[in-house]
């Protein structure tokens, strides 16, 4: 073993060490920002061991380099500059485009190590994952960038779907499954390996069309999951474990929130794939229940006071919340309740927001001790000692039909809203959620609902709340 | 190369076993951050980037390794970025006037 390949090793184990570390660290948030940092630390250190790898092995020449610093140099201030500017209501966007370039890399490093080596031919096990590679990285190139097209709102969210698709889907695919053998075997032919590259960007497209805006951050998370597995196949093509580890951590990473997502959904991956219930856009779902029988409506101020004289308040912060960007408004009525000696806590489901966890950031941003944001378990602990809970913005997340069977939110795991002695429901109108089904919750006894837009809804109820703290 | 093979398959599988151990371990809080943080791992492709530029001689590769560092750095300094942003607001004091749990 020469000294160079030693120094090698040592950098890469190093960095695979401080990538796990790191992730471990995020376990809990008073340490997970320096989990964040001890991960950048391992990625630095792969990356300057692979510049001397290169720089003392490869046959370099002044052009290559320029043209890396030149990419890199371009490819750092956007990532940058995105990632300072972004607002966190936009993050699942950005996470999806950050996905996008990072498989589109991947992509291109097969696609450039297939050309430069063609010449020479492959072994089996190197024209495999390379092929893989540029299947897989190209499919979560395209498909990300139409997630993040229609979380954005630049696509329609709604399932885009056309007569004919399921033959498309099947040419398509077929095209690229055969084009990706025959590379194999062929192992020198770039016009086959482009064929497969682009029939697999037409895949990510064909794939991600027909999903709704609902389950968007779930192929988000899915095609996460892909990148991780597309940078550990570039790693197995040019023979890189730094690349392999990193890739299957993501990839276990991804594959671990893909299930859990969709397990708090309700749904099945491949469910979400195919297209399925709760493939409507929230705008288009129609209020075919507009009927306010049984249904108690309350003003800001009823709500108002019964907050002030609340001892236990639990907030459950759903979808409409993020959409009003109404975070910095519930954060404010609950430091003047607290100012005013009522315990408030947050209530947050799993899904709440746009994907999972996301509506802690959004809360975090304005202010939220994570201390106060309970989960799942721990809210449905709480319920039975709180005086009031006010919904804002959610929905399915806390209808009671998913203790009964047969609909469609059946054993989705749900916040037992309906335990508090009162009930709360700030909401633009009784309009079912994604599941696509009438809430009982809303006809409950015990429930007032409050029509209104979160956040003038909010700022209505702060209102009221200040006249009877002070009063 | 069957050697090296099984022994980076041995290093793949393991990843994946040690991903999902550490992974399944993170709460619900943090999933956002975390799923933003492994994005940014694999950002490490960039080192695959650096591999390809290396060999480059001719302008197909040229630009073909342009376009690699540029997506790979976007991912890697965009991920971090962004995440340590999320993590920083977690991080954050508590506010004084919060009074304790039921100290009402």
């Amino acid at each position: 073993m020469t000294t160079l390949a030693f120094v090698i090793g040592v950098s890469y184990l190093l960095s695979a060490t401080l990538f796990v570390l790191g992730l471990h660290q995020m376990r809990a948030p008073s340490t997970a920002r320096r989990g964040n940092l001890t991960s950048a630390v391992g990625m630095a250190i792969a990356l300057v061991g692979t510049v001397i790898l290169a720089a003392t092995t490869g046959v370099a020449t002044p052009l290559g380099w320029a043209a890396l610093l030149l990419g890199s140099a371009v490819g750092a201030v956007y990532g940058v500059v995105r990632a300072r500017t972004v607002k966190m209501t936009d993050i699942p966007q950005l996470v999806s485009v950050f996905n996008a370039v990072g498989g589109g890399a991947a992509a291109v490093v097969a696609l450039s190590d297939f050309l430069v080596r063609s010449s020479t031919g492959f072994a089996l096990s190197e024209s495999i994952p390379l092929v893989l590679d540029v299947v897989i990285g190209s499919v979560t190139f395209s498909g990300s960038l139409i997630a993040a097209g229609k979380l954005q709102g630049v696509i329609p969210g709604r399932p885009l779907t056309f007569r004919g698709s399921r033959v498309v889907n099947a040419v398509v695919v077929l095209a690229c499954l055969v084009a990706a053998v025959a590379s194999v075997v062929i192992g020198h032919s770039v016009v086959l390996l482009l064929v497969t590259l682009g029939a697999a960007l037409l895949i990510g497209v064909l794939m991600v069309l027909p999903i709704g805006g609902a389950d968007a951050p779930v192929i988000v998370s899915l095609l996460n999951a892909f990148t991780g597995l597309a940078v550990a196949m570039a790693g197995f093509a040019i023979n890189n474990q730094a690349l392999i580890i990193a890739g299957a951590l993501v990839g276990a990473a991804g594959t671990i929130l893909t299930l859990q997502m969709a397990a708090a959904m309700n749904r099945s991956v491949g469910n979400i794939l195919l297209g399925g219930f709760g493939t409507s856009d929230s705008g288009l779902v129609a209020v075919s229940s507009q009927d306010l029988t049984g249904v108690r409506q309350v003003t800001a101020d009823d709500v108002g006071l019964q907050l002030a004289y609340a001892r236990h308040v639990l907030i459950v912060p759903g979808f409409g919340l993020a959409s009003a960007q109404a975070q910095h408004e519930v954060a404010e009525l609950a430091k003047l309740l607290l100012d005013h000696r009522v315990d408030v806590k947050y209530a947050i489901h799993p899904v709440a927001g746009r994907m999972p966890g996301h509506m802690n950031v959004l809360l975090a941003e304005a202010n939220v001790p994570y201390e106060q944001m309970l989960q799942l378990d721990e809210a449905n602990a709480a319920f039975d000692n709180c005086d009031v809970a006010l919904v804002v913005g959610a929905n399915d997340v806390c209808n009671p039909s998913a203790r009964e069977s047969g609909n469609a939110v059946s054993g989705m795991p749900i916040l037992d809203v309906d335990r508090a002695r009162s009930v709360v429901v700030l909401k633009r109108s009784m309009s079912p959620g994604y599941a696509g089904i009438p809430n009982p919750l809303f006809t409950n006894p015990s429930t007032g609902m409050l029509f209104a837009d979160a956040k003038q809804g909010l700022v209505d109820i702060l209102a009221a709340t200040k006249e009877y703290v002070t009063a | 190369m069957t050697e090296q093979l099984f022994s980076n398959l041995g290093v793949f599988v393991l990843g994946l076993l040690v991903g999902f151990e550490v992974i399944s371990k993170i709460p619900t809080t943090l999933h956002t951050p975390m799923m933003s943080g492994a994005n940014a791992i694999h950002g490490v492709v960039l080192a695959g980037a650096i591999v390809t530029a290396a060999l480059a001689n001719n302008p197909v590769d040229y630009v073909l390794s342009f376009l690699a560092a540029a997506l790979a750095a976007a991912n890697v300094t965009g991920g971090f970025v962004v995440t340590d942003r999320m993590l920083k607001m977690f991080g954050r004091p508590r506010r004084s006037a919060a009074p304790d749990k039921d100290a009402s």
